[in-house]
């Protein structure tokens, strides 16, 4: 008898994508979407119950379709549709709590998917360069996203004790990007100028909206020989790419501007409704972070397509040419070269 | 800890320092000469047509490198190294933003460079000398890579490129014309697998590290490059801290040097940190407490050998002869320096004395016969740390008895 498995938060885009994605796995039976708005993508095969997971009836769809896997990607930083801010920490954490109260009644469960983040780690000057799975942050993140998804890694661990016969998967993501990426840091990406804050220069980590399918489908499944796909894992591109090297890759302009400024308007513009470019965005935007992968390669036993920077090549493809692109930035220079005194090309 | 054991390090340095010297010499020749090929880049934005001669000519000093030289660069480079965090990224962010301009600009006047181009070229071969074609290819192919963005950072954001050719460029001409570094044992850096090298800290400034940085790369013969790890006061202080990560440090914590040993860079490490920066002149030479004994214990369970470095000179460059504690209070640093020219001169009071340094590296201390246990061993952790803390030590006081003078 094959899985049936549950998916969360399939009205986004990832979630869709996911779905379409591990439907075709013969190892998968049924493939059951759901989520509190009617998803404007294609889903295929798989069922779509809308049920709200901050709502006990979770617990019901549970039961009735003898669900086997779970697999939580409903814990997000942007509201789907209208609602604000309050909205999505109601969903990422009552939520949470809600299906987990459902998934440990129901006898069926055998595993769990969670989707989380590297925010988890904040961003902080007094850091450490390279986090590892099983470091503490020295300052907990204080609020948005990155604090919902530290509720939530904490619910999530208090699940996996009371139920230990489930396997209990969390995946730390970096950064999402892709072509379809649709996050406030591709949005930032996709401004005609870049604001940087002065005098910092953040290493950024990505990874690729194929290898998040991919390693999604990697952990709901049964673990292949060898490794194990219960656990807490960081999952990102190999390689590093600082902000300056992004904005010049994409061909983007960058306006530095010094940190309380930045702070002040952030905060008028969010004030405003204008963005919802959080504090912690900022933050990564300030001081940058980057996670180990041993334990994703070697425990988990995921290699990812892309590294960081294909991954933004990828992106940035997916963008179009900046004001300063880096082609024609090249070509002057070669211009330049040719232009000087033959000497010059002799060499 | 009061039963600290002393190497007998007499003999080996002794013996040693025959070949160390004229080693450390040629390699400082040789690499001299690479300098000065590839001092240009640097200068290479002004190869555009709108500037056709105006940055090479404050570097045109350096290719006489006579010590009446030094005092004529000397100006020039002190302003860079003081804020040095302030005018470096200017340098460097200001290629971008020349390039940036430039780009639109100069593509319909490449007719017009063309014709300037003959008056140019006459120009470039009188200040950069005969091989100033190559020179400003060499440029231009690197300006190509870096407004492209077409270059690698590592997991620390260590830019190698950006090292070798801008940062270090900054400062070799005080390593070389201002201080007049003299480094001897650099062959117990070992030419390949992690190390990590302890040194003393001093000079109000951490200069000392920025120039045992600069012996590393300019004077291993297999050209290691040293991760120093600096305080997180370095990383909460904008461009400073974007200067240093490029640059290949990385903050002082056991993770974090534990990583970069396990992939084998040579690390280096001031244990004293702060006590040692900003102790008072009348304490000079006289090693602070070594925290906590935990780049040790690091080393012990990376297994990577010690190899205890003594910087002479850095502590008289800016004598502390006060510690205003109410204005560090104020601007949140540990301490706030009062040396005869500081503040009272204000920013002239920043030039350091010039100074004669010597930087020796000494024997490494292997730690791969301990199992890894070992780094458990508070005993033998703080007997660890106090044999590097003497030989630091010991190898100070024979350096400053053979030392001429604090100048030359």
């Amino acid at each position: 008898m094959g899985k049936v498995v549950l998916v969360t938060g399939v009205a986004r885009k990832l979630g869709s994508r996911f779905v379409r994605r591990i439907q075709h796995d013969p190892e998968v039976d049924r493939v059951i979407g759901v989520d509190a708005e009617v998803p404007e993508h294609q889903l295929g095969n798989a069922e779509f119950v809308r049920a709200d997971i901050r709502h006990p009836m979770i617990a019901k769809v549970l039961a009735q379709h003898a669900v086997d896997t779970v697999v939580h990607m409903d814990v997000s930083g942007t509201p789907l549709g209208s609602g604000g801010r309050a909205q999505v920490k109601e969903t990422n954490v009552i939520g949470t709590m809600q299906l987990l109260g459902a998934c440990q009644k129901a006898p069926t469960v055998r595993r769990l998917v969670v989707k989380s983040t590297t925010s988890v780690y904040g961003s902080a000057p007094r850091d450490p360069a390279v986090f590892t799975e099983t470091m503490p942050p020295k300052s907990l993140p204080s609020g948005g996203f990155a604090k919902d998804a530290v509720e939530v890694e904490g619910y999530v661990r208090g699940f996996a004790r009371r139920r230990p016969d489930v396997a209990v998967a969390v995946l730390r993501f970096a950064n999402i990007l892709g072509p379809q990426a649709d996050s406030p840091l591709a949005e930032y990406f996709s401004l005609p100028a870049l604001p940087t804050v002065f005098g910092y220069d953040p290493r950024l980590q990505f990874v690729h909206e194929d290898d998040v399918t991919d390693v999604l489908v990697l952990a709901s499944l049964d673990a292949r020989r060898g490794t194990l796909n219960s656990g807490t894992f960081n999952i990102a591109g190999d390689g590093v790419l600082l902000l300056s090297q992004t904005a010049r890759r994409l061909g983007r302009p960058t306006v530095p501007v010094l940190l309380p400024a930045v702070t002040w308007v952030g905060q008028m513009l969010r004030t405003a409704g204008v963005t919802d470019f959080s504090p912690e965005q900022i933050r990564l935007l300030t001081h940058g972070r980057v996670v180990d992968t041993t334990q994703m390669r070697e425990t988990l036993g995921f290699a990812p397509r892309y590294t960081t920077a294909e991954t933004f090549c990828d992106f940035a493809r997916s963008r179009g040419p900046g004001l300063l692109p880096p082609d024609r930035l090249a070509r002057t220079v070669d211009a330049i070269a040719a232009a000087l005194p033959a000497g010059a090309n002799r060499t | 800890m009061a039963d600290a054991k002393v190497i007998p390090f007499d003999e080996d340095t002794r013996a040693r320092r025959g070949p160390g010297r004229p080693r450390g010499r040629a390699g400082s020749r040789k690499k001299n000469e690479g300098a000065a090929s590839a001092t240009p880049l640097s200068a290479v934005p002004a190869e555009f047509p709108n500037e056709p001669a105006g940055a090479p000519e404050p570097r045109a000093p350096r290719d006489d490198a006579d010590p009446a030289g030094a005092p004529a660069t000397a100006p020039e480079g002190v302003q860079q190294g003081q804020d040095g965090p302030a005018g470096d990224p200017g340098a460097t962010g200001g290629t971008g933003v020349a390039d940036g301009g430039g780009a639109p600009r100069t593509a319909p006047a490449s007719g017009v460079a063309e014709a300037l181009a003959d008056a140019l070229g006459g120009a470039a071969e009188r200040l950069m000398g005969a091989r100033w074609d190559r020179k400003v290819a060499h440029g231009l192919s690197f300006l190509r890579r870096r407004i492209t963005g077409d270059y690698e950072v590592d997991e620390f954001g260590y830019d190698e490129q950006l090292t070798d050719q801008v940062l270090m460029s900054v400062l070799r001409p005080f390593f070389d014309q201002y201080f007049r570094v003299e480094v001897k044992g650099i062959e117990n850096i070992p030419a390949e697998g992690g190390a990590l090298v302890v040194a003393n800290h001093s000079g109000t400034l951490p200069l000392d590290g920025l120039m045992a940085q600069v012996a590393v790369h300019d004077h291993h013969p297999a050209g290691r490059h040293l991760r120093l790890l600096a305080a997180d006061l370095v990383f909460v202080l904008p461009v400073v801290n974007e200067l240093a990560r490029k640059a290949g440090h990385t903050l002082a914590c056991t993770e974090d040097a534990q990583l970069l040993l396990e992939r084998g860079e040579v690390v280096g490490v001031m244990p004293e940190g702060f006590k040692g920066l900003g102790k008072p002149f009348a304490d000079r030479y006289k090693l602070q407490r070594f925290g906590r004994g935990g780049f040790v214990a690091t080393a012990l369970k990376t297994g990577a050998p010690i190899i205890p470095c003594s910087i002479v000179g850095a502590e008289e460059i800016y004598p502390m002869v006060g510690n205003s504690k109410t204005l560090a209070r104020l601007l949140g640093v540990p301490y706030f320096p009062v040396t005869p020219t500081f503040p009272w001169l204000g920013p002239l009071g920043l030039v350091p004395l010039p100074t004669k340094w010597t930087i020796q590296f000494g024997e490494p201390i292997r730690t791969d016969h301990y199992p890894p246990e070992a780094a458990e061993d508070p005993m033998l952790v703080f007997n660890l740390t106090d044999q590097v803390r003497e030989t630091i030590q010991h190898t100070l006081y024979k350096l400053l008895v053979q030392r001429r003078s604090v100048f030359f």
